[in-house]
């Protein structure tokens, strides 16, 4: 499921501009559970800079053994089938980077997401972003960018959304917008309108109201 | 520190090994309702306490394992059967921890067991051994780790059985254990896991020669019994996709089949082979006492039937294993256990080890478990405040 996270490394050792993005909502020294960790990165940087007490779950052995390796909690599992198991509140955050759009029921998901943790973090690729438009309309093939970057045939992404998609399934579930971070291509901040044109990816801060 | 705790014993040994008398005081409480007391425990240790006693590991073996986890076993002369886990520089580095590993009770290698002899009657104990419990077995080590003067495990480590009475351990004495790595087992014993058991068992009760289990009496053990019993046990901790790989369908010391009922396949050759060995090694008796145990084992039932309540509030740190090929103990299994931490909010990791070659790939050379669980103890070394390499 992280092979849709595949955006270029920045700072800070490898860690990915994305999941910074997501590190900067989180309040020091809570408890976090990072649905789909990957290696670890994320829980690792927010070990040793916020001093964040985090959990994982990751699908892949490689990925999982690599988190263990570097002295982490994680689970082998996935977003779809393993939150059940988790307690009401048992987490100040619950993070989904890159990934809800490749599962197969994302309502759901990011309901538990809202019942394990008093907040979720969600990042997704935006299929507004202009170049994505332009694709489809002027080439009439399905978009291929640095956030969706698999050929339709091979991709995981069964889901995907909009900005607009997401604020209006926010709405109508019930779920506040605490923060929302769009970034164009180059990590751009964006705000207003223009997002859902110009925004690559957003990040979402969400709690239940 | 170490001033403001208790003496150390000092360790009697024996051949490779000690044994310590315990229960004199206080006896053990069963679960089956008996008092056992003074009673035997065999052990081994490798390495050295450190000053403030934080390096302690304890290994639980498996249902036919023993004591002599990384030492020439003295009986059948054979490497000590953890020695791809244990041993200077692997990953239960003795360089750096102190290892033990006791004979559960029940055994028959050392500690009190249906083989030793019942000081009441002065003859094997046989059948009137107390039935004995995984808590049993766990109960007995923590008063080894009294006698031993060690508060607290820095890691409880086991597979199969072993990773029952890990389990066991961080539910009754979850102060005790900074760390526990249960591989390959489960919470409760399945239907079909007691199932097999069985077969094992009334193959010994049929045996002429176990009289009751007062074999020693009339001066002769259950050889066949014992046989089949760990021949049918052995097909559990393989796969079929290992058999397949060690022997298909080759015929032993044949060109073609004979259409008759000696040993035709290289299969059976190699299973009255693993039956025939395990005679050698182990008490007939011993092994319906531990089997039973194992049968006996359910963690949830301790706790009204709900497996989160026993893990509530731990702040032990617990690493899960299970392997793909493991139908013994499959994964579906050891998740449960997962979930049931989760469940109670606990720290836990998880790793499915992808390999073919059944229940005993925790026994074997699994580089992929081996790299996981370093990461993991090194993790939990660092937060223990244990230097890594560090000797004592």
């Amino acid at each position: 499921m992280n092979e849709t996270r595949a955006l270029v490394p920045t700072r800070h050792q490898d860690i990915r501009r994305d999941l910074l993005l997501i590190a900067e909502m989180v309040t020091p020294q809570s408890r976090l559970l990072d649905v789909g960790c990957g290696d670890g990165s994320l829980l690792e940087y927010l070990a040793s800079e916020k001093q964040v007490d985090g959990r994982g779950i990751e699908i892949r052995q490689s990925g999982v053994n690599a988190c263990v390796a570097r002295g982490l909690s994680v689970i082998q599992g996935d977003a779809d089938s393993d939150l059940p198991d988790y307690p009401d509140a048992a987490f100040d955050y619950v993070v989904l980077s890159l990934t809800l759009q490749a599962t197969r029921n994302p309502r759901k998901v990011l309901h538990e997401m809202l019942r394990i943790g008093r907040r979720a973090i969600v990042s997704f690729p935006n299929f507004a972003y202009w170049r994505v438009r332009a694709q489809l309309l002027l080439g009439g093939r399905m978009p291929m960018t640095a956030a969706l970057d698999d050929p339709w045939y091979e991709t995981q992404n069964i889901h995907l959304c909009t900005i607009k998609d997401f604020d209006q399934l926010c709405a109508r579930d019930g779920i506040a917008v605490e923060q929302r971070i769009a970034v164009d291509g180059h990590g751009k901040r964006l705000g207003g309108a223009p997002a859902n044109w110009f925004g690559a990816q957003a990040v979402y801060l969400l709690h239940r109201r | 520190m170490s001033a403001a705790l208790p003496p150390l014993h000092s360790l009697d040994p024996i051949g490779p090994g000690h044994r310590v008398t315990l229960g004199e005081t206080l006896p053990l409480k069963l679960d089956c309702g008996l008092d056992l007391g003074p009673y035997q425990i065999a052990y081994t240790t490798y390495g050295k306490l450190n000053a403030d006693r934080s390096n302690a590991v304890l290994v639980c073996h498996a249902l036919t394992g023993d004591q002599h986890v990384a030492n020439v076993n003295p009986i059948t002369g054979k490497p000590g059967w953890w020695t791809t886990m244990i041993g200077p520089g692997k990953v239960i580095d003795t360089d750096r921890f102190f290892v033990i590993c006791s004979n559960v009770l029940g055994g028959c290698l050392g500690s009190s067991g249906p083989k030793e002899i019942n000081p009441a009657t002065a003859k094997p104990y046989g059948l009137q051994f107390p039935v004995i419990t995984i808590r049993d077995m766990v109960n007995a080590q923590a008063m080894l780790l009294d006698h031993l003067g060690i508060q607290q495990l820095f890691c409880a480590i086991g597979g199969s059985m072993g990773g029952m009475q890990v389990l066991q351990w961080a539910a009754s004495y979850p102060e005790r254990v900074f760390a526990a790595i249960p591989i390959a087992c489960a919470a409760k014993h399945s239907a079909q896991n007691i199932a097999f058991h069985e077969v094992g068992r009334q193959a010994i009760y049929a045996d002429p020669q176990w009289h009751k289990g007062d074999y020693f009496e009339q001066n002769t053990i259950p050889r066949a019994g014992l046989a089949v019993a760990r021949m049918a046990a052995h097909i559990t901790y393989l796969s079929e996709a290992a058999l397949h790989r060690k022997f298909g369908r080759n015929l032993q010391n044949r060109e073609r089949i004979t259409y008759g009922f000696e040993t035709e396949f290289q299969v059976e050759s190699y299973l009255l082979h693993q039956g025939s060995s395990f005679v050698e090694r182990f008490d007939a008796n011993s092994y319906l006492y531990i089997t039973r145990a194992m049968d006996y084992f359910d963690l949830a039932g301790q706790a009204g039937g709900v497996l989160a309540n026993v893990f509530q509030g731990t702040k032990t740190k617990f690493c899960v294993v299970s392997f793909t090929s493991d139908w013994l103990f499959p994964t579906t299994e050891n998740k449960e256990i997962v979930r049931a931490l989760n469940a109670a909010a606990a720290n836990v990791s998880f790793v499915e080890i992808e390999t073919d070659k059944g229940h005993d790939a925790f026994l074997l050379d699994e580089p992929v478990m081996f790299a996981t669980l370093q990461g993991f103890i090194d993790g939990c070394a660092e937060q223990r405040g244990l230097a890594k390499g560090a000797r004592s």
